[in-house]
């Protein structure tokens, strides 16, 4: 079911965290919720759901307006952070809850529990209570119970934050994967972009209250609208290096780039390198010094600090021969470089 | 090394200290059965007269021990669930809803806990004789209900900020009323709180004496306390032997109390939900 959320405003007390916020889920679309800490992507799922009211705008299930809904009567799986399962009761009952509150027969919420728990792949856990699981399982309980009325939308707020990498990564493609099969309309909160992009049909990146940007993954990898969204994307992240536009990229610190076609401002600006555009692959013409080495398995990760000033890295196979302390002279793949006006702006 | 012997020192010093407490325990049990002479810690035959309150009357004024025992009782379990179930709701209203004037209202339940129940026993007693509840169980049940609420009240706060939000939230969201959601949700995560709340509002109710001596001093609405005082009282001969085994009676519900719900005791202490 598509979701849309038009001017939405939320303030707490005489602060205004969201101002004008619109957005539409595509039905049987997943799409993140991506920003820093106080973004206000939380508040906006919470307003989703129902636990914050919305102090302007409106918010619609496919046709149906359910701005003024109180939580209980909108159609909405939630999975929390904590997973909140209730202890005190079985896996069992903690996944046929809802079903209970609507008074169906226990036949039915029976059977309904084991369609679900095999699902999530938990079918031998039922008897269990959530503190003989694993956050793994928990997490599993927490999605069954989300999804077993069938909502029109389901809402993860920060599902795999508290998991161990390894748990992390296996969650991370069944969630997306339950997803799927459902075929149910998803908003994903996270503060991880590694989570945002590889879990979400499109990203909307937020900043103080504001969507600032909304696409696809790779649309917004290649092409980022500003400087904070390239910055957030990219694990590593992307090197910035001042610089000015003439015949040609002067940077501060005396070296120069070719400009990337397509790209005819001239003057003050910022590029933005990522480090998978500089290495000895392209070429010379950026000497430096590496500074630190970071072994990462299957590659390598290296600071550079460029000469008169300026860090910028890159990431190479594993197995270059480089260390810290060794003189460089790489190139820079001129076309991918970004610019970015002073004001954060992309060019 | 043990744990024993590591602090075999604070052992040592607890048990001097301890001591005389246990003399005079074991003294009220043993100058129950057996009368020693008088000044003599020497234990003479067995003789179970002094609990001889149990099958009669000790003189004809007064009222069978059993009458007494029972009305105690009521007055302590009628109190403890009275001073848990408001607890349990109104805990929850402080822990969790945000009403007005809610960091006035948590003050003055500290200060009202503070307050010496004796200062204000003149007032109670003209609002009993106003109500007609004076000298009735009632009365002292109410008033001890409310005296023992601001601590009830505060425990229960206590239990209730422990729960997460998240657990409320997801059954709002998984469709239950508010309602619902305390009842089915949140009351089984404060259950060890409501337990020693429980039974500690049954023992203060038990050991009462002041409210029962002062606003219901009729016999028929006697309590252990008050019946004990009475016959200490009013025994010209002093009958050590009696007034010790009445004593003993008095405190063994207590003792195993104790010793069955220990557990949920400490739980009042820990304030966590894990019990």
């Amino acid at each position: 079911m598509e979701l849309r959320l038009e001017k939405f405003t939320k303030r707490f007390g005489g602060l205004t965290v969201i101002e004008d916020m619109d957005l539409t889920v595509g039905s049987g679309e997943m799409i993140a919720l991506l920003g820093p800490s106080g973004c206000g992507k939380s508040t906006t799922l919470f307003a989703v759901c129902g636990i914050h009211k919305m102090n302007g705008g409106r918010l619609f299930f496919g046709d149906r307006d359910v701005t003024t809904l109180p939580a209980q009567e909108r159609s909405v799986g939630v999975v929390f952070q904590n997973y909140a399962l209730y202890p005190h009761m079985t896996v069992e009952q903690n996944i046929g809850f809802p079903l209970k509150v609507q008074k169906r027969a226990k036949a039915d919420i029976k059977k309904e529990v084991a369609r679900l728990a095999d699902l999530v792949q938990i079918g031998e856990l039922l008897e269990r209570r959530p503190a003989q699981l694993s956050g793994g399982q928990q997490q599993r309980v927490a999605l069954a119970r989300a999804l077993i009325r069938k909502p029109d939308v389901l809402l993860l707020d920060e599902p795999l934050a508290n998991l161990d990498a390894k748990l992390r990564l296996e969650m991370r493609s069944e969630i997306r994967r339950i997803q799927r099969e459902t075929g149910i309309t998803a908003i994903l909160v996270t503060h991880d972009q590694v989570e945002a992009m590889s879990m979400c049909d499109r990203i909307a990146l937020m900043k103080d209250g504001q969507i600032v940007q909304l696409g696809t993954p790779k649309q917004m990898y290649s092409n980022p609208r500003s400087q904070f969204v390239a910055g957030f994307l990219g694990n590593p992240p992307i090197s910035f290096l001042p610089a000015t536009a003439g015949k040609a990229l002067s940077l501060a610190n005396g070296h120069s780039l070719t400009r990337p076609a397509g790209l005819d401002a001239t003057g003050e600006l910022v590029l933005g390198i990522r480090p998978e555009h500089f290495g000895p692959q392209y070429g010379q013409g950026m000497q430096g010094e590496v500074v630190f080495v970071e072994p990462q398995g299957r590659e390598e990760l290296i600071d550079v600090r460029l000469d008169g000033g300026g860090d910028i890295r890159s990431i190479l196979p594993s197995g270059t021969p480089i260390k810290a302390g060794d003189r460089i002279d790489w190139g820079v793949a001129s076309d991918s470089i970004l610019a970015f006006a002073p004001n954060g702006d992309r060019l | 090394m043990t744990a024993n012997s590591r602090i075999w020192h604070i052992v040592l010093i607890l048990t001097v200290f301890s001591t005389p407490l246990v003399i005079m325990y074991a003294y009220q049990l043993i100058d129950s059965i057996a009368q020693p002479d008088p000044g003599s810690l020497v234990p003479g035959d067995i003789d179970l007269s002094s609990w001889r309150f149990l099958w009669e009357r000790i003189d004809a004024g007064r009222p069978s021990i059993w009458a007494v025992t029972f009305n105690t009782f009521l007055f302590a379990s009628t109190t403890a669930i009275l001073v848990t179930t408001l607890s349990a709701t109104s805990g929850y209203a402080l822990s969790r809803l945000n009403m007005p004037g809610r960091p006035y209202f948590l003050g003055g339940l500290i200060i009202l806990h503070a307050f010496p129940t004796i200062t204000l026993i003149i007032a109670i007693f003209i609002i009993l004789q106003f109500l007609g509840l004076f000298d009735t169980l009632l009365g002292i049940i109410l008033v001890k209900a409310a005296l023992e609420l601001p601590f009830g009240v505060w425990i229960m706060k206590g239990f209730y900020d422990t729960v997460p939000w998240e657990i409320e939230m997801a059954g709002v969201q998984d469709g239950a009323s508010r309602f619902r959601v305390w009842g089915e949700l949140v009351l089984p995560q404060v259950k060890p709180g409501l337990a020693a709340l429980l039974i500690i509002s049954f023992l203060s109710g038990w050991s009462e004496f002041v409210l029962p001596l002062v606003l219901a001093p009729g016999s028929s609405t006697q309590v252990l306390a008050t019946y004990m005082n009475a016959v200490i009282q009013d025994d010209a001969t002093a009958d050590f032997g009696l007034f010790k085994a009445i004593g003993m009676f008095y405190s063994i519900p207590v003792i195993i109390i104790y010793l069955v719900f220990q557990k949920q005791l400490m739980n009042i202490y820990g304030g966590g939900t894990k019990g």
